[in-house]
This record gives structure tokens, sequence and C-alpha cells, in this order.
């Protein structure tokens, strides 16, 4: 039979020959396998402290973008909501007042935008069902928990800070609307 | 007797169980580092400095832990167990000598608790009590991988301690005392039984492996087929005194294998030291050849798979057994033959 490598052994069961019976070759030769491993450095990430290098596409943790003047882009049409498969996603939305116009880009926002980050499987669909640009997937690792209720993350946690633009240009994308 | 001699040997015994048990918590995270290391990972480095600190971590996460005795538990034969485990472990450092005297506000201090005539059989039959911790402790667990467990143990130490005792008795053949003491001068210098009985070595050796139920020879608590065999139902420091004891019974058998064949704290070019030098370097180089040994023990743990059961009973009966006394018969014929009987 035609073998695909040079490594196959043919099992058999025949009596052991008295070295074998002995078992210290084989101790001795299994020792010397673990001792050469002794000497070997592991490939050990050291995670908090040293981070493996992500892809540029990394699907992270979310964020809501806000358009230059520092309004939110998302008007809660819950297309994300509706395009999610793990239903991770929900919001309530409300209409925007006079004084809200400098907060929020359109006249309907999310009063609510909560997600489930223990049941988003982090695929990236609400940023494609997207029309406005306002939801994005970043490098960023969500953090782990003691609790599962601190894992729905409400827009505190989501909405970039003003002060602190999340960027996103890694996913070609500048979350810089067009229209 | 006199006020200094007590307070000389307590503090002596004080010493030396301070120093059993912090040899035998640092031995738990040097196993889990050089197992580390053999497997290509770090290990523990997160508590201290190279996670130097794990091993109070561990003891306080031993304490902390609800301490849950069974329902149905033979309850002081449960709390009896770990205890006795952990004395039998602690005892046999009495008799060990751990160093040539040392001379301390002009007086000679033996680095040895009590000086019996009988030190090696003392040992033994210490050890050999050590069955009833594990035997009590599982049987009182009233539950059936605890008992399976336990029956294990002291069919084994009992198996392993005939031909442990066989190849003891044939250094005190050599030697003609049961004294340690004795034992170690007959060994001065780079004299040492092991090049003498290399078989007896390796028949103790693995006896020894045996007896601390150590891997290849850890049927008791074997994980994958006893969840954890006699002390499947104990918690919180029970069990903690249950695994630390297998530590310090490391490191006593780590000891008494460097007596019986390796000299001691015997080392080549002793003879150009004295006085309290002598002794310091003595006890660095029996306590090198301890760590020496504990690391054999890792070492094999972490490179060979557990033996079958019969397969234990076939290498404990059927060829450590009768090696052990072919040994002893050749032995006995070489010193009779060297006195001249003949």
């Amino acid at each position: 039979m035609l073998t695909l490598t040079n490594r196959k052994k043919v099992v058999s069961d025949k009596p052991m020959t008295f070295m074998e019976k002995i078992y210290l070759p084989a101790i001795v030769g299994g020792m010397v396998i673990t001792f050469k491993h002794l000497m070997r450095r592991g490939n050990t990430v050291k995670y908090p402290e040293q981070l493996r290098p992500f892809a540029p596409v990394y699907r992270g943790m979310h964020v809501l973008k806000r358009d230059e003047q520092g309004r939110e882009n998302c008007t809660a049409c819950g297309l994300c909501a509706v395009a999610c498969p793990a239903e991770a996603i929900t919001m309530i939305a409300a209409e925007r007042k006079k004084s809200e116009m400098h907060l929020y880009r359109e006249e309907k926002y999310a009063a609510v935008y909560e997600i489930n980050m223990l049941r988003c499987i982090f695929c990236g669909l609400c940023e494609e069902a997207c029309p406005k640009e306002a939801i994005f997937l970043t490098d960023r690792i969500v953090p782990t928990e003691f609790a599962r209720g601190e894992f729905i993350y409400g827009k505190d946690q989501l909405v970039e800070p003003l002060d602190n633009r999340i960027d996103i240009t890694k996913r070609q994308n500048s979350g810089r609307r067009t229209k | 007797m006199e006020l200094s001699f007590i307070i000389e040997k307590f503090l002596l015994v004080f010493i030396i169980f301070i120093i059993s048990l912090g040899v035998a918590a640092y031995a738990t995270y040097f196993e889990r580092k050089v197992a580390a290391w053999f497997q290509d990972r770090i290990g523990p480095d997160r508590a201290g400095p190279f996670g130097l600190l794990q091993p109070i971590a561990d003891g306080v996460k031993m304490f902390m832990k609800e301490d849950f005795i069974p329902k149905h538990a033979d309850k002081w034969l449960f709390i009896l167990g770990p205890g006795i485990t952990m004395f039998v472990a602690l005892i046999p450092s009495v008799v060990i000598p751990w160093g040539p005297p040392l001379e301390l506000f002009g007086k000679t201090i033996a680095l040895q608790v009590t000086d019996f005539d009988y030190g090696i059989l003392f040992i033994f039959g210490v050890i050999s009590v050590g069955v009833y911790g594990i035997m009590i402790g599982g049987w009182a667990s009233n539950n059936k991988y605890s008992l399976f467990g336990a029956v294990r143990a002291s069919s084994q130490m009992i198996s392993y301690e005939l031909a442990m005792g066989i190849s003891a008795i044939t250094i005190i053949m050599m030697t003609g005392s049961l004294s340690l003491n004795d034992i170690i001068a007959k060994q001065h210098g780079m004299n040492w039984n092991i090049f003498y009985q290399p078989v007896c070595f390796l028949v103790f050796f693995t006896c020894a492996l045996a007896e601390t139920n150590r891997a290849p020879f850890d049927l008791p608590e074997c994980e994958s087929e006893l969840i954890g065999g006699y002390h499947t139902e104990y918690s919180s420091m029970k069990l903690g005194l249950y695994m630390f004891s297998e530590y310090v019974a490391m490191f006593i058998s780590s000891a008494l294998i460097a007596i019986l064949f390796f000299g001691g704290f015997n080392f080549p070019g002793m003879d150009y030291f004295s006085g309290n030098t002598l002794a310091i370097l003595g006890i660095l180089v029996f306590f090198t050849k301890i760590f020496f040994f504990i690391f054999l023990f890792f070492w094999i743990r972490w490179t060979l798979p557990r033996f079958r059961f019969d397969q234990l009973m076939h290498l404990g009966w059927k060829a450590l057994i009768p090696i052990s006394i072919i040994n002893m018969l050749i032995t006995g014929f070489a010193i009779a033959l060297y006195q001249g009987w003949f």
C-alpha cells in the first residue's frame, strides 16, 4: 500500500524482548526527550503586558461613532438589530428635541442602545447593515467581568467619547459620511 | 538533662520542621515550574517576582476554602487521616543527620535530633505507618472512589516496601550497622554505595517513587480513573495536608536516598576542610543532593505515563523483589568472600 509518510509503524503484539521488559532504555529515552524540552523556550505571550499583533481588520468591541461636529451618527433605525444573527443588539428610539441639535445628527436617535457582549459573535454584520456609518467593530478587546450583567454594554460604553475619538481607519473606513 | 541540651534540641527540631515545610512548599512551586518547562510553558509567574509567592497564595487559598465533611463519613477518622499522613511524613526527619557536627558557643552540636542505633529501621517502621493515613482517610470518606484509592495505595505500599526493605538490608549488610551515621561514615569522601550497588539503587529508587505515590506509580490518586483517589472527598486544608505530605515525603525520601547511596553529606576532597567550614559545606552538599533527587522525581513524573495496576503488581512482585533478593545474596557472598569465610 502507498504510504503518505515514512513514519508509519506496523503495530504488533509480539512478546517484549528483555531490553524492553526492563523498561530502562525507554525510560532514559523519554527523559532525554523531556530534558530537551526543558532547554527550549515556549511561544507563550504574556497577555496583559504583551499583545499579539492584531490583523488590521480585527473585529473586536463595537464603537458608536460621532461625526466631525461630535454628533451621534446613529438614528436608531434598527437595521443592525435586525441584521444581528445572535440577537445581541436592542435599542429604544426617541425623537430629537430642538435643544439637542448639537447632540444627535438625525431627527431620531437611540435613547437606549445595548449590545450584549456575551451574545455577540463579532461577525460584523451590524457594521455592514448600518446605513449611517454609526456602528463599527474595533481592535479593542471586551474585558472580562465577574457578573453577567456587566457584559450588557449601554451607550456609556459604546459611544465614542468626544475627547478620545476611536480610530477605525484600519478597517478601511473613515466613519465620515459621504452625503 | 541540662537546660542547654533541651534548648539545643528544641531549636534543631524547630529549624528542621521549618526547613521541611519550606522545602515542601517550594517543591510545589518548582514542580509546577519544572512541569511547565518540560511542556514548553512558563509556569506560575504572577504572584510576586517569578511567581515566588505562589506557594503562599496556594496556602491562603487552601485555608479559605470550605472545610466540608460528608454526611455519611466517619467524622473522627476523616479528620485523623490527613493528620496521620502529615505526621508520618515529617517524623523520619528526626533521625536524618543533616550535616557534620557544628561547633557553636564552645559546644559540639550534632545536626541530628536523635541518633538511634537503629535509625534506618525507625525510618522504615514510620514510613509503613504512612499507609494508615491514606487507608483511614479513604475508608472514612465512605465513597467508592476513595476506597478504591485507599485499597490501591495500601496494596502498592505493602508490595513495594518488601523490595525497598531488601535493598536497604543490602546496604546495611555492607555497612554492618543500622545507624545512619555509620552508613554515612562508611561512605567517606567519594566512597559512595552507588558505585558498589547500582542495581540496588535502581530498585530502591523505584520503590521510593511508589512509596511516595509519585508518577508513574500514582495509582492511588489517579485523576483519570478515580477522580482524586483517597482524597476525593477532602477539601480545604485537609486536602492541603494530603498534598503537602506527599512533598514532605518526597523531601525525606530524597534525603534517605542521598544518605544510603550518595554518601549523605560526604563529598570528594572533604578531608581538606574541618570544623564549621566542613559542617556548612557538608550541609550544602547534602541539600544539593536532596534537591537533585527531588528534581529527578519531577523529571520522571513529567516524562512517564502511569502504570496499569496489574503492571504495577508484576513489576513489584515478579521483578523488583527477585532482583533485590538475588542482589542481596550476591552481596552476601561477596562479603563472605572478602572476609575470608571460604
